[in-house]
């Protein structure tokens, strides 16, 4: 006869609603793991996106993520000669807001050579860039569709193509642009300002820079010595992807990884907390049944498992409820909600720990209970 | 072992908390010898040591000095001669309370059961030990009915019930009339002491219930822990 099953039964709908307040918190704690995911992913992901070996930038900068990077536009040809090189293209990044259906949306935009490295690696939905100018290809998140049309600085540009999973560290989704687009989007002025700088007898700049330019090797090129070889070039810097990566997860996501991290902590803490105090009050209202069953002759182990089965039951129950519910709204959240079956496993893990560890005070205070209690007198 | 002989049997035994001068006894040297059919009851008055008495018998509380055999066997002589005492009380005793302490998670037929589960026979067989007792106590028909469900005469009863699921020879009653009326508790007393005849048990009652004096073979009188018989 299992006593647990039976007393889950006899106050079942107490006890769902008190394994549906613990899913609760656990859809909290496996949001911000998922948030905590989704920002590592974010970051790194516009690193990925070009498929690139070497990313060669200003000198004496961590460029583009960390730091403002500017090059030539033509340090691409100069590095595309390099012996290794398979293949360069430049690239630039900005951050703009541009107007569409009645709001304003945050674009983190990418300009690169169609062609050459640096442009989406897998389009979900559309084609990718087939002319010059004025086509783009967007993350899915920018809640943009092929066939729609955005105004970006003096120009509109036509949504061709979708991708999925591109986003800035700080979550601005992205969308590829041309270079020469993106170019001009840098550097062209309004109509009126132009007015002011030509009665002003401004030059204009003709050098194009770029942010940088991405190189892939060819197959067992000596990556190291291509970098070393760039970095003679005073005016340049040349980083490999790992340590672009590795400066990207120090410099740019460290901070706000960490506090996501420590929040995740106090998080796991009190959910701890909170299950230990609801195993243990529990037990507390089960006192005169303990009594009752030890002086009748229940062993030990019947007790204890009463108070641990049902301690797993709630926590895994408060689990699964809480991994349904992070499910079914993670792709609500404004940034990525990144979840990994090691993610959800590994909690599993800490709660049924939690679980048994809290189910000890629980087991603690119903091996002190004395039976004669059950008698009165 | 025959109907008539000494179920239990108290030698000497004696109680007390503390020590100097807050030194409290709760029993002095007791003798008690209860034989099997006997319905006897424990009288006094609140603090005369009738419930250490009866948790001493219950194998709940050991004695400072004395001896005690159950069914026979001595399990306290200075110490306790048995290291299982949860498992003596259900092979041996079985308990009735003043407020049943059914389990409320369980129906009347699983609360009778489960002292054959804990028993470690078969399910089958402890349901169907519960049919048959629920029947002889005329409760039958409420065995799937959780106690929150039942009057308190009929949870009476199914505790009554549960006392006797492991056919245990010493059964221990708490005030197990306190809860009813007088009708119905001249009814459980003669139903307890049908019992008694019918298993050849002894039950030992702890009782102020003057209306149901007459249904005992002995009323055992303790005062400041001394034993009276009357």
């Amino acid at each position: 006869m299992n006593l647990a099953i039976k007393d889950i039964r006899h106050g079942l709908f107490r006890f769902v609603l008190t394994c549906f307040g613990l899913g609760l918190l656990m859809t909290v704690v496996l949001a911000m793991i998922g948030i905590y995911n989704g920002l590592v992913a974010d970051a790194l992901a516009v690193v990925r996106a070009p498929a690139v070996d070497v990313w060669v930038v200003e000198a004496d900068t961590q460029g583009p993520f960390a730091e403002a990077s500017a090059i030539p536009a033509d340090t691409r040809d100069a590095v595309a000669r390099m012996p290794g090189v398979a293949a360069a293209g430049a690239i630039t990044y900005q951050t703009v807001e541009a107007p569409y259906a009645g709001r304003t949306l945050r674009l983190y935009v990418i300009g690169y050579q169609p062609g050459r490295p640096g442009g989406p690696q897998r389009i979900v939905q559309g084609r990718g860039i087939g002319t010059s100018h004025f086509e783009l290809v967007a993350d899915r998140k920018t809640g943009l569709v092929p066939g729609d049309t955005i105004r970006l600085g003096r120009n509109r540009f036509a949504v061709v193509g979708l991708v999925e999973g591109m986003m800035n560290s700080g979550g601005d989704a992205a969308v590829f642009v041309t270079l020469a687009d993106a170019l001009a989007l840098q550097t062209e002025l309004a109509p009126a300002a132009e007015r002011v700088q030509a009665a002003r007898g401004a030059v204009p700049v003709k050098t194009a820079s770029v942010a940088a330019v991405v190189a892939q090797v060819t197959p067992g090129a000596d990556v190291a010595l291509l970098t070393d070889t760039v970095r003679q070039w005073k005016h340049l810097a040349a980083l490999t992807q790992a340590e672009q990566e590795d400066i990207l997860l120090v410099s740019v996501v460290d901070k706000a990884r960490r506090q996501i991290g420590l929040f995740l902590g106090i998080l796991l803490t009190v959910s701890a907390v909170v299950i230990a105090l609801i195993i243990y009050t529990m037990t507390m209202e089960k006192l005169k049944q303990i009594a009752t069953l030890k002086l009748i002759g229940a062993p030990d182990r019947t007790i204890v498992g009463l108070i641990v089965q049902q301690a797993l039951i709630l926590g895994l129950s408060g689990w699964g409820i809480g991994l349904t519910l992070i499910l079914l709204v993670k792709d609500n959240f404004p940034r990525r909600v990144l979840l990994e079956p090691f993610n959800a496993m590994m909690l599993a893990l800490i709660i049924f720990v939690v679980c048994l560890l809290a189910s000890g005070l629980g087991v603690r205070a119903a091996m002190k209970v004395d039976p004669a209690t059950a008698l009165g007198g | 072992m025959a109907p008539g002989d000494i179920l239990i049997d108290v030698k000497g035994v004696a109680k007390h908390y503390g020590a100097g001068e807050t030194r409290v006894d709760a029993l002095r040297s007791v003798d008690l010898q209860v034989r099997a059919g006997e319905v006897i009851a424990l009288l006094g008055p609140s603090g005369s040591g009738k419930t250490t008495l009866l948790n001493i018998i219950g194998c709940i509380l050991a004695p400072t000095a004395g001896q005690l055999a159950l069914d026979g066997e001595t399990v306290f002589d200075g110490r306790w001669l048995r290291d299982d005492l949860r498992r003596l009380r259900l092979d041996k005793i079985g308990f009735i309370f003043q407020a049943h302490n059914l389990l409320p998670f369980l129906t009347a037929g699983e609360n009778v059961a489960l002292v054959l589960d804990l028993a470690g026979a078969p399910a089958a067989m402890g349901q169907a030990r519960a049919r048959e007792l629920l029947d002889y106590l005329e409760v039958g028909h409420r065995a799937g009915e959780k106690p929150a469900h039942l009057s308190g005469g009929e949870a009476q009863r199914v505790a009554i019930a549960r006392a006797l699921a492991n056919r245990p020879r010493i059964i221990l009653a708490d005030e197990p009339t306190a809860a009813l009326d007088s009708q119905r508790a001249q009814l459980v007393m003669d139903l307890l002491r049908k019992l008694a005849a019918e298993q050849e048990a002894c039950i030992v009652t702890v009782t102020h219930d003057e209306k149901i004096f007459d249904r005992f073979d002995r009323l055992i009188h303790l005062r400041d822990g001394h034993l009276v018989q009357t």
